[in-house]
């Protein structure tokens, strides 16, 4: 009974519009005003959060102005804050990330769009999807308790054996530490990847992979040469998102990242990310200085995601001026 | 649809009926460590006087202490004393004090992973300070091997490992360092989450304790409760008097015994290096936060009800759940300072 009169006042205002909608262009009107308002929502909350950041870090942005970008200090006793060992830390580990992430998702998305059958490409895409829903926490367990130990006892001594004279492969292993926590990272965004780059190289015209074939290229090089080049906007899209998801990740980074202000040449060294130095420490922060500080984190890694997705716009204007195909010709 | 109606209708009555039940309702917020023990309590209570509900949030001591300020909850809770900027603060907000009650104890053990080693490891305040201010970094260091004859400690390099998110573990390990030590006091310092010389950082006690058992030649410290349900090693601290404590629920207890003496009006105390023979001496009470006025006469009875029940009858539930009991002598002050709560 509850249920039916509810319905009936929410249709009423449906019905008696529609006469008004048919007046406005069947409607088209009210949908792109509807639309323009959803969409200018983001930008709202967008704007919104700059300016609770802003307005949250008054005390450190007066205290240290711009020696908060320079400073390496971290000292919540002493009142002393600087972002610079979190910003390396995030920069380093997103760009193991991606390193890692980017040939084998791009690699992996390419075999289940153009080389797979269509069932074992559907199929394992839904194992996909299912990866990228795992929860962050669960990375990070998962980080922990096996791919700690990995590094630990097999692959740093591995990489120090052979590649012991490189100075980011120097130093103590202790498992946990900057190169972990990129590992850790791709895995969590090979998902990403994989899935939007594959849906964008499906949706590359039928007629480009004919005509490729009828000038009698071999069915990898249509891929490798008109394919790919085709979609290149497209998967750089899903790289930004993957790199996006790992400047912002905390849960997992923060368990496996070894949470300690350093910076260090050595990958095998702990470090400390914006996110994770924020989930980690806002909850106990006490004193007005302290919490704003880490607020102006917050700012920092705004501003972060900002200028690289900034950046990531730039290159991919400039890579499609070139237009596709050149860059192997 | 109708099924479904009448099943919501039903829920929300048996809600309302309940809420309507509990005809007085109280917030708090604050410290993680003993919210086990307070949701227990909370329980507990509730069931006594079953017009009494309390609804408990742990969001961190931190929390805790912004939230009571704010004034956005009825009483907060935190591992560490509120520190004078903070009171004066909350007296310039609301024109009157708020007053600190310690509920029950806790204290950090020093743990460790050393291949080859079974025994129990004496540490001595030296050996302490000295491996988290990076002065001592291998496990055969004198300072180390004096203090345990007999063992054969090896020459790796020492792991340390320290709580990387803020918390009241490291308020209390940071206090009983610099007490203990004048270049920790100095260089370092106490809070919830410092700037550590050496070490790396797990997240929580489970985070620590990981680390520590994984990576061979490792020592870090976790909270004594913690230790005891996952049944961890650790080693026996040197207190005050010169004697060598293994942290138990009765050497803890003894820690604020000995405290007790010398217990200042607000109860503002830390009882981290408390004198006694038997005090265990990285020790801390964990408080609740409550208004001196509390306008709603309802809620202040009911609020004064429920911690002189909890200093009361309350203490006895403590110990099935790994806390140590406030001494005597500290409960029957506080339930006199309860008349201060207008």
């Amino acid at each position: 009974m509850a249920a039916t009169s509810t319905i009936v006042p929410s249709a009423g205002p449906t019905v008696s519009s529609r006469s008004f909608l048919s007046r406005l262009r069947d409607g088209d009107e009210i949908a792109r005003l509807v639309t323009f308002l959803f969409a200018a929502s983001v930008v709202l909350v967008t704007l919104l959060i700059v300016y609770e950041l802003w307005l949250g870090s008054v005390l450190p942005r007066h205290k240290f102005g711009f020696a908060f970008f320079r400073t390496s200090v971290w000292d919540p006793v002493f009142e002393e804050f600087g972002a610079l060992p979190f910003i390396y830390g995030t920069l380093v580990t997103s760009a193991v990330a991606l390193l890692i992430a980017v040939p084998l998702g791009i690699g992996a998305a390419i075999f289940l769009a153009e080389l797979a059958p269509a069932r074992v490409s559907d199929t394992l895409e839904f194992f996909i999807d299912l990866l990228a829903a795992v929860p962050s926490v669960i990375y990070g367990v998962l980080g922990i308790f096996i791919i700690v130990p990995l590094m630990r006892e097999h692959i740093q001594p591995a990489l120090k054996d052979t590649l012991g004279f490189l100075p980011i492969f120097k130093g103590p292993g202790y498992g946990i530490g900057l190169l972990t926590a990129g590992i850790v990272l791709a895995i969590m965004v090979i998902p990403y990847i994989i899935s939007v780059s594959r849906e964008v190289l499906l949706s590359v015209p039928r007629d480009q992979r004919e005509a490729a074939l009828a000038l009698g290229s071999t069915r990898w090089e249509s891929t490798w040469k008109v394919v790919v080049p085709f979609a290149r906007t497209g998967i750089m899209g899903s790289i930004f998102l993957a790199l996006a998801r790992a400047l912002g990740e905390t849960m997992a980074v923060t368990m496996v990242i070894g949470n300690t202000p350093l910076i260090s040449a050595s990958l095998f060294s702990p470090g400390d990310s914006i996110a994770s130095v924020i989930a980690s420490q806002f909850k106990e922060a006490t004193g007005d200085l302290y919490t704003q500080s880490l607020i102006e984190l917050g700012l920092v890694l705004f501003l972060l995601t900002f200028i690289l997705n900034g950046l990531a716009r730039l290159l991919i204007v400039v890579t499609s001026q070139r237009g596709s195909g050149t860059r192997n010709a | 649809m109708k099924r479904f109606a009448a099943v919501l209708f039903g829920t929300l009555g048996l809600a309302a009926f309940f809420v309507a039940r509990a005809a007085l309702s109280i917030t708090g917020a604050g410290a993680t460590f003993p919210y086990p023990m307070y949701s227990k309590w909370f329980d507990e209570y509730h069931k006594k006087d079953s017009n009494i509900e309390i609804n408990y949030q742990s969001i961190g001591s931190g929390g805790g202490i912004k939230q009571v300020t704010e004034g956005t909850v009825d009483f907060g809770a935190s591992d560490g004393p509120m520190n004078d900027d903070q009171l004066k603060a909350y007296q310039d907000k609301h024109g009157f004090p708020i007053l600190h009650f310690p509920t029950v104890l806790g204290a950090d053990v020093p743990t460790y992973n050393i291949p080859g080693v079974t025994q129990e490891l004496n540490f001595t305040q030296d050996a302490l300070a000295g491996i988290f201010l990076g002065k001592i970094t291998k496990w055969n260091d004198p300072a180390i091997t004096s203090s345990n004859k007999g063992v054969n400690l090896p020459a790796n390099d020492i792991l340390v490992v320290h709580r990387a998110e803020g918390s009241g573990t490291t308020y209390i390990w940071t206090d009983y360092l610099s007490k203990i030590s004048e270049e920790w006091k100095t260089k370092v310092g106490k809070a919830t989450a410092v700037k550590w010389p050496v070490g790396l950082g797990g997240q929580g006690n489970e985070g620590v304790s990981g680390l520590i058992k994984q990576t061979p030649n490792s020592f870090g410290y976790v909270e004594l409760i913690y230790a005891i349900q996952n049944k961890m090693p650790y080693g026996r601290v040197r207190n005050s008097s010169g004697e060598f404590i293994k942290a138990d629920l009765a050497s803890v207890t003894a820690a604020a015994a000995g405290a007790a003496k010398n217990m200042p009006d607000d109860f503002r105390v830390s009882i981290t290096d408390a004198p006694g023979k038997a005090a265990y001496p990285i020790s801390s009470f964990t408080w609740l936060l409550i208004p001196s006025k509390i306008p709603d006469a309802g809620k202040r009875d009911a609020i004064k009800g429920f911690v002189k029940w909890a200093l009361a009858d309350g203490q006895n539930l403590v110990e099935s759940l790994s806390y140590a009991k406030l001494p005597k002598e500290v409960v029957a002050k506080e339930t006199k300072a309860l008349d201060m709560i207008q």
